[in-house]
């Protein structure tokens, strides 16, 4: 998990370890950080990185990283570790496609600065002599920048399929093969220019949709929670150890204190507790499970240590039956084929063919080989326009970088494309139009006293309600009351004792048809009322949609009431007490009657529904699951990305539909002067970064689509 | 002719030292925290810089 630095001072092996700190916003957060972690003992250096968020300890092997996180939220930031870098291998391949950028664009330069002398009217020896020195550098460039190129046509050719490199690498082989007979035998024009210069365009293209996927990825990795890696298991001689989940087997016990998650589905044999099962049911609200009750994996523990017998690990555990759900849901997705390959389908072909014809004419009428094959590579090259590999990526990234800055982080370009074509809005509840935290609502019933009581009770307890009642007051600025003697009570609540007054924060006497918690001071009963309260903006975000001609509802698994009273609020229809397998049925029925669906949700429980939709979005509150299954996370509270994504999808469609046309029509123009054979290296070369330019300002213009 | 001698020659060694300095600035982390820079001239340092 963690990388092994140099040894250093002839000590043991330092350690560096990071962490997402999203809070991070200014100098001052920076210094503050790196200075206050550099007083702790055993760390020996923090760098933070401002641009990703993230801080970079090196500490020695002593510290772990439970210890690490909790000194940065000591500083007052809240952190995440980070798990080595996971997508390091998906970073290096836009590092490797930007170093062979930089190779193009050398080479590029100091060609074209040769062949501007060569068209000028350099004739006779120094014409030679610039073409010799084009091919000195040409040679060695195309090696290395085409490698990206010439290794996907190898493949697409060995499995028998053809993709929009091989006309690139045809031509640009072909190019430069011919370019060196030229010169060898010190023919007019060479194509070395012409060669690099595609190399240069398509590489941009290839960086910009890298550079725009590693940005998403690096984002939502930030986000990532982690989940129970294992239990401590209690053996037959009544000794603990440590077994880590893929190594569980039926029939363990597993101790789980209060604040743990499950690693395995199992019955509980001793205790009582109550769980968080949000991750598998989306409900909020706490469930108490007793002695013979089914606990599952993914479910936090609250209150209370129990003990559990495993009756299902790994593979056959529920949540991993979710996960085999989400996989089958996903099958129906990956049938989409992105616009550039669509394109490229009809292009590839039509081009092969048009070189082909273009060649063979030529032969007929007896140009002699080496002119018909100087006319056949004069069209693969200008049929290869950088225009058409840059239309597609140049709009996606400057379109997902509009939309990055509003908080929202698409994965990649195909999800663009198919939120532009959604016409139909599926909400999650909890969590998703709701905040997905309870919020007190009724404080101001609490005198100061009481207050600080309250608080003192709830931050003892990790119970959501507390949590809710907690954040609720520390927002008020309130002190914790000094108390004696506290303790949680499965299932009841907070005990403690005040001067010597006995307080409770438990369990309100009468049951009330929502949460709330119930403060007595000896016996002062006051009745804290909790929401989980809508998102802000929510009911604005589903008008927005209407507008954009999507008609939303809301399928949750939660109960009825609770799902009635958001469908109410934000007068949409809902369909309550649903399970996975539920969302992914409404989904299909949706889909099978010609509805492309955008689902939004954030549970486990959405999983396979956000996997299924055509396209989904998910909140940055969200499990794992959840985002790893979504298309796109928004990070603000409100919910009025959702809306901004489809409408910025639609118009990064438009500009790409206009590229795809600037493109096509820049062929119609150039095509038929190539297959006169009146292309000189020359127009080509004008009519190529022209081409390109164009398409590039074009898509520049989404830069302010998000606004 | 002559001039051209020299000149091709010192201008690709030129072109081949910036690619050789953006290889290194690569290599060396110089593009990982581009806000960072920009952040980090504001704070006061009374001691030396950590790290």
């Amino acid at each position: 998990m963690n990388a092994i630095a140099p040894i250093s001072d002839g000590q043991s092996p330092l350690i560096v370890s990071r962490f997402a700190v999203p809070a991070i916003r200014c100098a001052g957060c920076i210094s503050k950080i790196e200075n206050g972690l550099i007083d702790v003992p055993g760390i020996v250096s923090s760098r933070v990185n401002f641009s990703t968020k993230q801080v970079a300890i090196s500490h020695l092997p002593e510290l772990d990283d439970d210890q690490l996180k909790r000194k940065i939220e000591a500083l007052g930031f809240e952190a995440q570790i980070l798990a080595e870098n996971p997508l390091s291998e998906e970073k290096g391949s836009t590092d490797k496609l930007i170093r062979a950028l930089a190779v193009a664009g050398f080479g590029m330069m100091n060609i074209m600065l040769l062949s501007v002398s060569v068209w000028s009217g350099a004739t006779g020896v120094t014409r030679d002599l610039f073409h010799w020195i084009s091919a000195l550098i040409a040679i060695p460039v195309i090696a290395y920048s085409g490698r990206p190129f010439f290794a996907s046509a190898a493949m697409a050719l060995r499995y028998g399929r053809t993709n929009m490199d091989v006309p690139i690498s045809i031509g640009i082989l072909l190019a430069t093969g011919l370019s060196i007979y030229e010169t060898a035998t010190g023919g007019e024009h060479a194509y070395f220019d012409g060669a690099v210069m595609l190399l240069f365009f398509l590489l941009a293209g290839r960086v910009l949709d890298g550079m725009m996927r590693d940005r998403a990825r690096e984002g939502i990795g930030a986000l990532l929670k982690q989940t129970a890696p294992g239990a401590m298991v209690l053996a037959d001689d009544d000794k603990t150890r440590w077994v880590a989940a893929k190594d569980l087997l039926p029939d363990m016990r597993m101790m789980v204190a209060a604040g743990e998650s499950l690693a395995a589905d199992g019955v509980i044999i001793s205790g009582s507790s109550s769980f968080d099962c949000s991750l598998m049911t989306g409900e909020s609200e706490p469930q108490p499970r007793g002695k013979g009750d089914m606990a599952l994996a993914g479910t936090l523990n609250l209150s209370s240590p129990v003990i559990v017998r495993v009756t299902a690990t790994g593979e056959d555990t529920s949540v991993s039956d979710i996960a085999r759900l989400m996989d089958e849901a996903g099958q129906r997705r990956s049938f989409y084929v992105r616009v550039a390959d669509r394109a490229a389908r009809y292009y590839a072909p039509a081009v092969h063919s048009l070189a082909l014809m273009a060649f063979v004419f030529w032969m007929y009428v007896g140009a002699g080989w080496h002119q018909s094959l100087l006319i056949a590579v004069a069209v693969l090259i200008i049929t290869c326009p950088c225009a058409l590999g840059l239309a597609v990526p140049a709009a996606q990234v400057v379109a997902s970088g509009a939309l990055l800055r509003k908080g929202v982080m698409v994965k990649d370009g195909s999800a663009l494309e198919r939120l532009a074509e959604v016409d139909y809005t599926l909400f999650d509840k909890t969590g998703t139009l709701t905040l997905g935290r309870p919020t007190p609502v009724n404080l101001d019933d609490l005198s100061l006293t009481q207050k600080q009581i309250t608080l003192a009770l709830a931050q003892a307890s990790r119970h959501p309600i507390s949590k809710g009642i907690r954040s609720g007051l520390l927002a008020l600025d309130i002190e914790p009351a000094a108390l004696e003697d506290i303790q949680e009570l499965p299932g009841e609540g907070m005990t403690a004792s005040w001067n010597g007054v006995k307080v409770i924060l438990g369990k309100p006497e009468k049951s009330e048809d929502h949460l709330s918690s119930q403060l007595s001071v000896g016996t002062d009963k006051v009745v804290l009322q909790l929401q989980d309260e809508i998102r802000p903006d929510a009911s604005k975000a589903i008008a927005r949609l209407q507008v954009l001609g999507l008609p939303a509802s809301i399928i949750s698994g939660d109960n009825i009431r609770s799902v009635s009273l958001v469908a109410r609020a934000l007068g949409l229809t809902a369909q309550a007490g649903a399970s996975p397998q539920d969302k992914v049925e409404t989904i299909t029925r949706l889909t099978d009657s010609g509805h492309k669906v955008l689902m939004v949700g954030d549970g486990l429980n959405d999983g396979p529904a956000l996997a299924a939709a055509h396209v989904s979005i998910a909140p940055g509150s969200a499990s794992d699951v959840g985002q790893q299954a979504a298309d796109a996370v928004f990070t603000s509270e409100s919910l009025m990305p959702v809306a901004l994504s489809v409408k910025v999808a639609r118009r990064t469609m438009q500009i790409v539909h206009q590229n795809f046309a600037l493109a096509i029509g820049y062929n119609i123009f150039a095509v038929p002067l190539a297959l006169t054979g009146m292309v000189t290296p020359l127009i080509a070369a004008i009519a190529m970064s022209l081409s390109s330019l164009i398409v590039v300002g074009n898509a520049l213009r989404l830069n302010g689509a998000a606004n | 002719m002559s001039g051209l001698a020299i000149l091709i020659p010192v201008a690709l060694l030129m072109g081949l030292c910036g690619l050789v300095f953006f290889f290194w600035a690569m290599r060396n982390d110089q593009f990982e925290d581009l806000d960072g820079a920009a952040q980090r001239v504001l704070i006061d340092e009374d001691e030396d810089e950590p790290s």
